[in-house]
């Protein structure tokens, strides 16, 4: 069952991923990079992180991916302009490059010790053990990361405003 | 099922977002990439904290949201600001810095 859920999984994060990278129109890459961010939710869930697979998609998938599709829209964005083509260079030496990231990455993750995983019979994923942690050892990190919230919502407002 | 083989799916998502990157010319579609790579180094986060059945990998998870919501931000208002510059997205023709 889990493998089943495993591999269905991959494949639609990997295929939602390159419609995402290779489709030329911006709301459908977005609408594919939501699809993406849900099964990375599905991720969590086998993983037994189902607080985060929560977060993720009322976050993720929810408010940041409104955001982009919001500009998206606003801008009206269409088509990478096709009459000035990209470069052939700029297409095949970063799919090359990329290859071969993927296989130094691919060759070095492999190299983790493949004990299956093992069964937590703790709490591990709810909103509780999250809680205990954030709010325990992870407390001064977690009060300046609220900062940095309030600086990126005040640095959009001046650069996107017209004029102060 | 093995941790690697999440870890496998997390190398892979990680590097189609920089090829996203790399062969994309619209600002936006590259922002979307990186949203791409950062989920990536997600599934790893969790995978590991899985591994070693403690939740701090999650709360490493929690922030990286937190970050990738205030990239977001930053990053659409920078989009935005361009478009009203330059009326064009296209990062190849955003060349202001070049000599």
């Amino acid at each position: 069952m889990e493998t089943v859920a495993f591999y269905s999984l991959t494949f639609l994060a990997v295929a939602s991923a390159l419609v995402v990278i290779l489709q030329r129109k911006p709301v459908v890459s977005a609408l594919a990079l939501a699809f993406n961010l849900v099964c990375i939710a599905g991720f969590y869930l086998l993983l037994q992180a189902q607080f985060m697979a929560l977060l993720q998609v009322i976050v993720y998938a929810g408010a940041i991916m409104v955001l982009i599709l919001f500009v998206v829209m606003l801008l009206n964005l269409g088509d990478e302009s096709t009459e000035r083509p990209s470069r052939p260079i700029q297409r095949w030496l970063g799919g090359l490059l990329t290859a071969a990231l993927a296989l130094v990455f691919g060759f070095s993750v492999s190299a983790v010790v493949g004990a299956p995983l093992p069964d937590n019979a703790a709490p591990f994923g709810t909103a509780a053990a999250l809680g205990q942690e954030l709010f325990g050892r992870f407390f001064y990190p977690f009060e300046v990361i609220s900062l940095l919230l309030l600086v990126a919502m005040i640095g959009a407002v001046l650069l996107a405003k017209r004029r102060l | 099922m093995n941790p690697e083989h999440y870890l496998i799916v997390s190398a892979v998502l990680f590097s189609l977002g920089v090829a996203g990157v790399l062969v994309r010319r619209q600002a936006i579609t590259i922002l979307m990439s990186i949203e791409l790579m950062l989920n990536a180094g997600n599934l790893a986060f969790i995978t590991f904290s899985r591994m070693h059945g403690t939740a701090e990998g999650q709360v490493y998870v929690f922030f990286i949201i937190t970050l990738a919501a205030a990239e977001a931000a930053v990053g659409l208002a920078i989009v935005i600001a361009l478009f009203r510059l330059r009326e064009t997205t296209d990062v190849d023709e955003l060349n202001l810095l070049r000599w």
